[in-house]
């Protein structure tokens, strides 16, 4: 059954929208949050568990120091304060991934709370989005549910499960009430989300994977009638993970809470679980007050402290922020304003500075994100970074352009190719028979045929109006199937015609 | 008396001497305790597992490098070849690890109690795993899965509980030493009705890693031995900072066996707690006490009495702390990862109808009643008037014990209010059975130490009296300081150790034993 919806301008006629996120951050600590265990992911399901993780009889935790520094680092970065001690909870279910059918998490005393963070939208305007805390959690184990439709534990006939990810080290920010985001709202929880990952993965806290789950966003959305102080009834959407699911699933449930909210009836408050395939949300376990944790201080833990002297220096060790580190590399690049926004805004900053880094120039690094990968992004609708395009490929086919092994038509052609895995560029260029016409020869027969062909055209670079040569370079190219080096082409024509460049 | 009789009756401390001495091997040594754990165990239980072979090997290398001499043997513990039993709470590889309950049977830990490693490091033989109320809930090991572990000074009474296997043990000659925990009195209660030495450690002074949780806040593991000097041996062995346990305290052990020998009392102030004797206690434990109370003001003790008034709630705050941690602690047990587990009858095979078949066969009826009492008192609406009143309590308690401390160096009361009671007297009686630990509970509130000993036999029914000694948190050398005085003193007076009035629990001489001890000394 598909929801009805308004369209999102009618919502926004009628109602002002209100969000919320829970971003879980895991950290990328050598070890789990309480045990010695290693923190690593895509490893054989159940190797990276000692005692502790899998729950057995008489285990205790130890908290990973790491990990508190890291979060830490995370409050800081967020300009929250830093609880002097804080301490543990647990959060009493039964459900299979939780080995000791509670988890072990913060409640009542987060490390860090009361923050902000300003978020820059596309145009340039910066919205403050205020942090309610951000507070320490273990993650919980994987489960498979097997021989059911479509992996849901409905219908399932069993369900394995993998304790590798149980116990790793999670930070879980909340926002307060974010108000008055009108019809920039799903930018904004986009921006938002984005500034979050943007900022662990500055920290070096965080491999921020999206697609690993290393960064996890819940979307909480409800509207309200314009000029209404109370809020509306919330939906939560849980796991929203990548940056253009946070953007769709917001609109997508203004879009649903208006169309419910005309028809005059409440807003179930409930979860609903995010489909990428369709875009939409559907509804997953309502949210009542019999949900009941029985939280209660962990006993097997000592309150947290943080002394102010550890937090200085950990402020104090603190990378530059991220809207400074922009400031920074768009001077160091040279781009102009427009150029760097559209940059941020197509989300390749850090894949322009990898490739950067790899070895390629600020320009030629623009070029083939911009130019290259955001179109082809959009095309397969996913983020840039996800096609999985390697700075070094990138780099290794600018440096054949220059060389003038192969010219910028082909390198997008070798560039398909790589992503569709044929191998490296090397191998692509020569699987393909795409090597330029290198040899003067046969170019230079091409020339005087095209020179001879045009006559008139010859005549006026001779005369010095030299940017007459595209006609003649264009005639070469044809002749030679685009095979020949454009640039070798030129310095060719202007040889035979005794033209100086 | 054949040799190895006397071997059994021995202390640890003798044993480890004439070890070093090499008067005897360690297989000898634990030999001797195997065979009166085969002669008399069938009557007592106290062991739930047997661990024979394992402590034969640990006891024949320990005589090869003493054999061998040189530095390794120089390097021994003093209580390697020294066997102890181990209460079935705290998990060992090699042997399985039941905690009294059905739910454990059969498993076997991968990985061993920090305590046990400890033990392991020493050398000292692990004679096995002792019997208990199913996951340490009860006061007389009747609430174990498998059976009752009996008194060896009267077989129809209760050993105390949880640790009756552990006490028993020891009180019967089955091992010199025995480790217990202690959340409510489970290693001071049972050895005050054996006639053994048991010892709560301050809270954190003894690594929690590897004992089958009850309540996080209030467990600690400790010795069970027959002399105070044994326990602190044995103190030295398993205490002492560990990094896995975070409640664990980052101080050096102080030296207990030290402060065992050279046990003094002169100048000291010893604090009886108004509220911890008189009403509700057995007449015959007042007059034990009172006499031991002599003794101390004899030997140069000043006696005061102090006033704990806020002890009168510490039985109703443990028991809403205590069930509200075991309700999450006993959590993980649902069949799924190990143990026991059991699938419903009938309808659907989801994985909470399995949890829900396993836990209902798994835990007895104890164990059942403080994990509902305990959801309840965490219930979102209940937690601020049950929990966290209880809270407030723990805190006034500790108060008390601060007041006390100001006054007084040690402080001194009966360890329980009776003397053995006879077994199935308090089983369908969970209040009777709980005010057993009235006197034991508020040291587990605080975090304190306390030391229960023998303080002689009750004038109506012949049974032990247990004195209890009780510390400032840090300061468990006061207890030893104090309690080998105290037990010197009586030792004179009884002309021996207590335990040499209990019956031989040999078959020829069970019933002439049993009738001949009807006093107190």
């Amino acid at each position: 059954m598909t929801d009805a919806t308004l369209s999102f301008d009618e919502a926004m006629e009628k109602y002002d929208p209100v969000l919320g996120f829970e971003v879980h951050v895991e950290l990328n600590t050598k070890t789990k949050m309480f045990s010695s265990a290693p923190n690593v992911f895509g490893d054989e399901p159940n190797t990276n568990v000692n005692e502790v993780d899998l729950g057995m009889p008489g285990v205790l935790p130890v908290v990973n120091k790491t990990a508190i520094e890291s979060s830490i680092k995370i409050g800081l970065a967020l300009n929250c304060k830093i609880a002097e001690t804080c301490r543990f909870a647990r959060k009493n279910y039964f459900y299979p991934d939780t080995p000791k059918n509670f988890q072990t998490s913060q409640y009542d005393e987060p490390i860090a709370y009361d923050g902000y963070l300003d978020i820059e939208l596309s145009d340039g305007e910066v919205f403050r989005v205020e942090i309610e805390r951000a507070h320490m959690e273990e993650d919980a184990g994987k489960l498979t549910h097997m021989g059911g439709a479509a992996g849901r534990i409905q219908g399932a006939e069993y369900s394995l499960v993998d304790y590798n990810r149980s116990g790793v080290p999670l930070v879980e920010i909340v926002t307060k009430p974010i108000q008055g985001a009108g019809s920039r709202a799903p930018e904004l929880a986009k921006a938002y989300v984005a500034a979050v990952r943007e900022i662990v993965k500055n920290l070096g806290v965080s491999d921020a994977r999206m697609e690993r789950g290393n960064v996890r966003c819940d979307a909480n959305v409800s509207l309200r009638p314009h000029g209404r102080e109370r809020f509306g009834i919330r939906s939560e959407t849980k796991n929203v993970n990548s940056l253009r699911a946070v953007e769709h699933a917001v609109r997508y449930e203004i879009q649903r809470h208006a169309a419910v909210l005309d028809s005059g009836e409440p807003v179930t408050q409930e979860t609903r679980h995010w489909h990428e395939d369709t875009r939409t949300t559907t509804s997953g376990r309502a949210k009542s007050d019999a949900d009941d944790y029985r939280y209660f201080p962990e006993p097997d833990l000592v309150p947290v402290v943080a002394s102010r002297e550890w937090v200085e220096e950990l402020r104090a060790t603190l990378p530059e922020p991220p809207a400074a580190r922009r400031k920074r590399l768009q001077a160091d690049w040279g781009y102009s304003d427009l150029e760097f926004r559209d940059v941020v805004n197509a989300g390749v900053l850090d894949e322009i500075e990898e490739t950067i880094a790899a070895g390629a120039t600020a320009t030629v690094a623009r070029k083939w994100w911009m130019g290259e990968i955001v179109g082809r992004a959009k095309n397969a609708d996913v983020d840039p970074g996800q096609l999985g395009v390697q700075p070094a490929t990138i780099v290794e086919l600018s440096k054949m352009v220059e060389d003038g092994k192969i010219n910028n038509k082909m390198a997008s052609e070798v560039l398909d190719g790589v992503l569709a895995g044929e191998g490296t560029p090397a191998e692509i260029v020569q699987k393909r028979g795409l090597a330029v016409v290198s040899d003067d020869g046969p170019l230079l027969e091409a020339i005087d045929a095209a020179l001879a062909a045009q006559p008139g055209v010859a005549d006026k670079i001779r005369g010095g109006k030299v940017q007459a040569i595209g006609a003649i370079v264009g005639g070469v190219m044809k002749a030679t199937r685009g095979q020949a080096d454009a640039g070798r082409v030129k310095e060719l024509i202007l040889e035979r015609l005794g033209v100086e460049a | 008396m054949t040799e190895n009789n006397e071997l059994i009756r021995l202390s640890a401390a003798v044993l480890a001497e004439k070890l070093a001495a090499r008067e005897v091997t360690a297989v000898e040594v634990v030999q001797a305790h195997l065979d009166r754990i085969a002669a008399v165990d069938g009557k007592v239980h106290a062991f739930l597992h047997v661990n024979a072979e394992e402590a034969l090997a640990v006891a024949a290398e320990v005589d090869a490098i003493r054999a061998a001499g040189g530095a390794a043997a120089e390097e021994l513990h003093v209580l390697a070849g020294v066997p102890i039993a181990v209460k079935d709470l705290i998990v060992t590889i090699g042997q399985p690890t039941t905690a009294g309950s059905k739910i454990l049977e059969g498993w076997h830990s991968p990985y061993d109690a920090t305590v046990v490693e400890r033990l392991r490091a020493a050398k000292m033989p692990i004679l096995g795993k002792t019997n208990l109320d199913e996951f340490a809930m009860g006061s007389s090991t009747e609430h174990s899965a498998y059976g009752p572990t009996r008194n060896p000074w009267d077989l129809d009474r209760i050993p105390g509980g949880s640790g009756g296997g552990s006490a028993a043990a020891v009180a019967a000659f089955e091992a010199p030493l025995a480790l217990g925990t202690d959340t409510g009195g489970s290693i001071r209660q049972p050895g005050a009705v054996t006639g053994t030495v048991g010892v709560k450690p301050t809270y954190g002074g003894v690594s929690r890693y590897g004992a089958i949780a009850m309540a996080s806040s209030l467990d600690q593991i400790g010795p069970v031995s027959r002399t105070v000097l044994d326990s602190a041996l044995l103190h030295q062995v398993i205490g002492g900072h560990d990094p896995r346990d975070s409640t664990s305290l980052p101080d050096p052990l102080e030296d207990l066996v030290a402060a065992a020998r050279t046990g003094n009392v002169e100048g000291m102030k010893i604090g009886i707690i108004k509220e911890l004797h008189g009403e509700g206690y057995q007449a015959g434990v007042e007059n034990r006490f009172n006499e031991s109370l002599d003794l101390l003001r004899s030997a140069g003790a000043e006696i005061i009495e102090v006033s704990c008034p806020n002890f009168k709630y510490a039985l109703g705050a443990y028991y809403l702390i205590m069930p509200s941690e075991a309700s999450s602690n006993l959590a993980k047990f649902d069949g799924v990862r190990y143990g026991l587990r059991v699938l419903p009858e009938e309808g659907p095979l989801t994985i909470e109808r399995v949890m829900g078949a396993t836990r209902a066969a798994g835990f007895g009826d104890e164990v059942k009643r403080r994990i509902i009492l305990g959801t309840y008192a965490l219930s979102a609406g209940y937690y601020d008037a049950y929990y966290g009143s209880a809270q407030k309590v723990r805190t006034l308690i500790q108060r008390d014990f601060e007041a006390a401390f100001a006054q007084a160096d040690v402080l001194i009361s009966p360890t329980a209010p009776t003397t053995a009671f006879k077994l199935g007297e308090k089983l369908n009686d969970p209040l009777a059975m709980y005010l057993n630990d009235v006197a034991t509970i508020p040291a587990n509130m605080a975090g304190v130490p306390g030391l229960s000993l023998p303080g002689g036999l009750a004038d109506e029914d012949g049974l032990p009296v247990g004195i209890q000694l009780l510390a400032p948190a840090r300061q468990d050398a006061r207890l030893y300081r104090v309690g080998a005085v105290l037990e010197s003193l009586l030792e004179a007076q009884w002309g021996g150790p207590l335990l040499e009035k209990a019956p031989s629990l040999t078959s020829a001489s069970l019933t002439d034993t049993l009738a001949s001890h009807g006093g107190s000394h």
